[in-house]
């Protein structure tokens, strides 16, 4: 096949997978993801020794099957990589939608609102409202969508700043179109396909943002098996179990590699660029 | 007298397109030679072959090309670095983009001295204000120092003949060296470039889309369309006497002051370009010429009309009497 | 050119301040922090105490005022935790952060600027393909879990690089190295692009004719001109780079103004996280006034 071609495949690959598990995979998990056996602590996975098929990745340091609460973590991640995108989707696409098509004092603002949420430290602050706000879920979910939004407004107001510089917008106002039926009718079909590769690249981010909060302890909260916190929960005995942190980072690492390369791959296809 | 450059035989192609389908000239010592033709005819590129500077996944291929004798299509990467710009020099269309905006322009004339004859930094900038004196650049020195975008049209393509010329090359390639540029300063160009041809005894392979130039400059003329050489003649005979019906058209187009009476319709042939796609047959100009005939599709015969003066049609040469 | 200065720190001013109402109100979110303070069996006399002692029982606005008037004159508040004053731990902690920071860049440039130069002069071959998904795969890495690994790896099991601190110079090794994987990929395809876009054009092509070296034509010419973004986006990533310190400082147990946050959040410790997020705030606007400066001086188009 095409050099080209390749990421594209292998990012549907992965993400259609995980979106399998994300979506099924709870209903097949050998074990119950919360239940504890303290008999059966830091059992190996299959393949090493002392390791048994009843838990093919081992158990952590609560007796809880590996495997299982992998898969949950699977669902985890993408319902929070979805639902952060579609909030922060919204947020940035209008800002960035209203600033390119009126341009003027409106973009001005824009500009300066994006400008400030820039210089704001993502992480720091995001860590801050979850603490005063107590961790869980929807807190996490909420805290990153508000914040995430930067990119689709960046993009989507250069897009249509340069949509609406082409003839057919003047055409549709001649014609006597409204603005906003102009802006939902010609300039959203026409920046869709930017805010899909945008949505993935952001995606790919609060996943791992999610799991770089969990694992300071202000992101999911426990017994959640987001697999940030799977990390966390593994550290302090990484050095005799190294397979306690390893599975739940290689699945982090695959999923997002997924997603950026569906999203390059979908940059390519729909001719999305906009840096050459 | 043998000719310094010799192209034989040479095609170019871009995917399933081919741009140059089998095209010989030679452009001897001394000589302005112009390769003329429409947009898309394969000019342009026919003029990089030469120097090799064809743009990635080109497919090319010449039975020879002779450079004083010298077959330099066969002529690895590393020997054509060191023919270019020392013995062969080129100039392009777009003097705004040809020349480097983060250097300085006696940085981009001084390379070329200090990587062809190892000058020191003194004396290639001495030989480049002399250079640029030589081709009416005013204050030269002073200019050594500035930049790219602080020059107008004129001054820039200036200084591209300039650094061109700067190790003496035996020939000059010069891609629509005028198009980009005001009429007036187009004439001036062209005056230097005669003058500087005079004087340093250049070969000079102009390509041109404007017939005007040709006139001017041209000793000899090779008409392409769509890939092919379809007249290549004397200036002086392509003028008095073109035998190819594209060429009479290409002349008949030029609305001349005087001749061109009121209510008259401007000369121009109708239809495009057409693009040639490989395994092509017979006469690309069929379809808009006005003596086409059925064998035309088929092999066309290669005429002569005298001496040095060869085109490409069924036509017979005494056709234009009749 | 002094205009274009002028409105950018106008600007930079603007954001700092609005940067800076933030994250008063975000210290302010919960509304309890006496109560934090005090400890879950203070009675309501010992809170109020707090609360006045604090200033935290008057108007928000007026906290504000006094507040910002305060940090004017660079009295940034005492932490509730530390027996010491705001500035001072800033001060303490974050020249090691910088230093991870400086260095972090400087590697992510060493890596992507010649894998992007060389993923340009083969485009679309496997290199540049491999290249990108090399790229990706840094991209997708999350940080705390390659700190984690690179410990296990480096400090366990080879002995090379110590596990945390940074005693010595190789304690700089790891974490750093863990930082500039956030900028390696935007500053590989940036190079990347603007190398392609560059052998394209027809300067490259004038260079070429007048038979420079390769190297010369690709270094000297293209590079030059496919440089001048990288400059500027380098200073905004170390901005970036910088903000997001938090996770590999405490992952590898550096104590710098990240790890210091982090803390400080964790113990509901307001002043300092308030001043924290200023400072990055305020050093991330400055780096982008400096890459703003820089991408007008690199290119001689803008200076003239």
């Amino acid at each position: 096949m095409r050099a080209g071609r390749l990421p594209l495949a292998l990012g549907l690959l992965i993400v259609g997978f995980a979106t399998l598990v994300a979506v099924f995979g709870p209903f097949f998990a050998p074990h119950d993801p919360f239940a504890q056996d303290l008999a059966h602590r830091y059992v190996p996975p299959a393949w090493l020794p002392g390791g048994s098929p009843a838990h093919w990745l081992g158990t952590d340091g609560l007796g809880r099957d590996y495997l299982s609460r992998l898969i949950l973590g699977a669902r985890i991640s993408m319902l929070i990589g979805v639902s952060t995108v579609v909030l922060s989707g919204i947020i940035g696409t209008t800002l960035g939608v209203l600033g390119g098509y009126f341009g003027g004092p409106v973009d001005a603002v824009v500009m300066f609102v994006v400008s400030c949420r820039l210089a704001i430290p993502l992480i720091l602050v995001a860590l801050t409202v979850v603490f005063m706000v107590g961790s869980s879920l929807a807190v996490v979910v909420l805290t990153i969508g508000l914040l995430l939004w930067e990119r689709f407004a960046v993009v989507s107001r250069a897009v249509t700043r340069q949509v609406c510089a082409l003839d057919y917008i003047a055409a549709a106002w001649a014609a006597g179109c409204s603005r906003p039926r102009v802006i939902l009718g010609e300039v959203l079909p026409n920046i869709a396909h930017h805010l899909v590769v945008i949505a993935t690249i952001d995606m790919a981010i609060a996943i791992l943002l999610e799991a770089a909060l969990s694992f300071l302890g202000l992101g999911v909260p426990p017994p959640l098996p987001s697999w940030g916190l799977m990390i966390a929960e593994a550290k302090d005995y990484m050095f005799f179990k190294p397979w306690v942190i390893e599975v739940p980072g290689v699945a982090l690492l695959v999923l997002v590699l997924g997603i950026n390369l569906l999203g390059d791959g979908l940059r390519d296809l729909l001719g999305a660029r906009t840096d050459r | 007298m043998s000719a310094l450059l010799e192209i034989e035989d040479l095609h170019i192609g871009f995917g399933a397109l081919q741009a140059v389908r089998g095209i010989d000239v030679a452009v001897a010592r001394r000589e302005t030679h112009c390769l003329v033709g429409e947009s898309g005819c394969g000019k342009s590129v026919s003029a990089l072959s030469v120097m090799r500077l064809l743009p990635p996944r080109t497919r090319w291929s010449a039975k020879a090309i002779s450079f004083d004798g010298q077959d330099i299509a066969r002529l690895n990467e590393r020997q054509m670095t060191r023919l270019r710009g020392d013995r062969i020099g080129m100039i392009f269309q777009e003097p705004m983009t040809s020349l480097n905006p983060a250097y300085t322009i006696g940085s981009q004339m001084t390379e070329v001295l200090r990587r062809h004859r190892g000058a020191s930094r003194a004396e290639a900038a001495r030989r480049a204000v002399a250079m640029l004196d030589r081709v009416g650049v005013t204050a030269p020195e002073m200019r050594l120092g500035q930049f790219p975008h602080q020059l107008s049209g004129g001054l820039r393509q200036r200084v591209m003949i300039a650094t061109a010329l700067l190790c003496e090359p035996e020939l000059l390639i010069a891609d629509e060296p005028t198009t980009a540029l005001d009429v007036t300063v187009q004439a001036q160009i062209l005056r230097l470039l005669a003058s500087i041809q005079r004087e340093m005894g250049l070969a000079v392979l102009l390509i041109t889309h404007d017939l005007g130039i040709v006139a001017r400059v041209a000793d000899r003329v090779s008409v392409m369309y769509a890939g092919k050489i379809v007249e290549q003649a004397s200036a002086a005979s392509l003028f008095a006497a073109p035998r190819h019906p594209y060429t009479r058209g290409l002349l008949a187009s030029i609305p001349v002051p005087g001749k061109v009476r009121k209510g008259e319709r401007l000369g121009s042939i109708p239809g495009i370009v057409p693009r040639i796609e490989q395994g092509f047959q017979g006469c690309a100009f069929r379809d808009r010429c006005d003596h086409a005939a059925p064998e035309c599709a088929g092999a066309v015969p290669e005429q002569r009309a005298g001496e040095g003066h060869r085109y490409s049609c069924r036509l017979p040469p005494g056709w234009i009497e009749a | 050119m002094l205009r274009f200065v002028l409105r950018s720190l106008l600007l930079a001013v603007l954001v700092c301040l609005t940067v800076l109402i933030i994250s008063f109100a975000l210290s302010r979110l919960s509304g309890n922090l006496a109560i934090n303070i005090a400890g879950p069996d203070a009675s309501p006399e010992a809170i109020a105490t707090i609360e006045h002692e604090l200033g935290l029982d008057r108007p928000l606005p007026v906290q504000f005022m006094e507040w910002a008037s305060r940090a004017a004159h660079g009295d940034l508040g005492s932490s509730y935790m530390y027996h010491a004053t705001v500035a001072s731990l800033i001060a303490s902690h974050l020249p090691v952060t910088l230093r991870l920071g400086a260095i972090a860049i400087a590697i992510a440039i060493a890596i992507a600027v010649p894998l992007g130069i060389l993923a340009a002069l083969n485009e679309g071959t496997w290199i540049d393909v491999g290249v990108g998904m090399v790229a990706l795969a840094g991209q997708a890495v999350p940080s705390f879990w390659l700190g984690l690994v690179l410990i296990l790896w480096f400090g366990v099991d080879l002995h090379w690089l110590p596990i945390a601190g940074l005693a010595t110079w190789r304690g700089y090794v790891l974490p750093s190295f863990v930082l500039s994987f956030v900028a390696i990929p935007v500053m590989l395809r940036l190079t990347r692009g603007g190398m392609i876009d560059a052998m394209r054009a027809d300067y490259v092509r004038t260079a070429r004719a007048k038979g420079l070296s390769r190297a010369s034509i690709v270094l000297k010419h293209a590079f030059r001109n496919a440089a001048m973004p990288v400059v500027a986006v380098s200073a905004v990533q170390l901005g970036f780079i910088l903000g997001g310190s938090v996770v590999t400082e405490v992952v590898f147990n550096v104590r710098g103004v990240g790890y210091l946050a982090w803390e400080s959040i964790g113990k509901g410790d307001f002043p300092v996280v308030q001043a924290v997020v200023l400072l990055f705030a305020i050093i991330f606007v400055l780096l982008t006034l400096f890459a703003d400066l820089m991408g007008a001086l690199l290119d001689p188009r803008l200076r003239g």
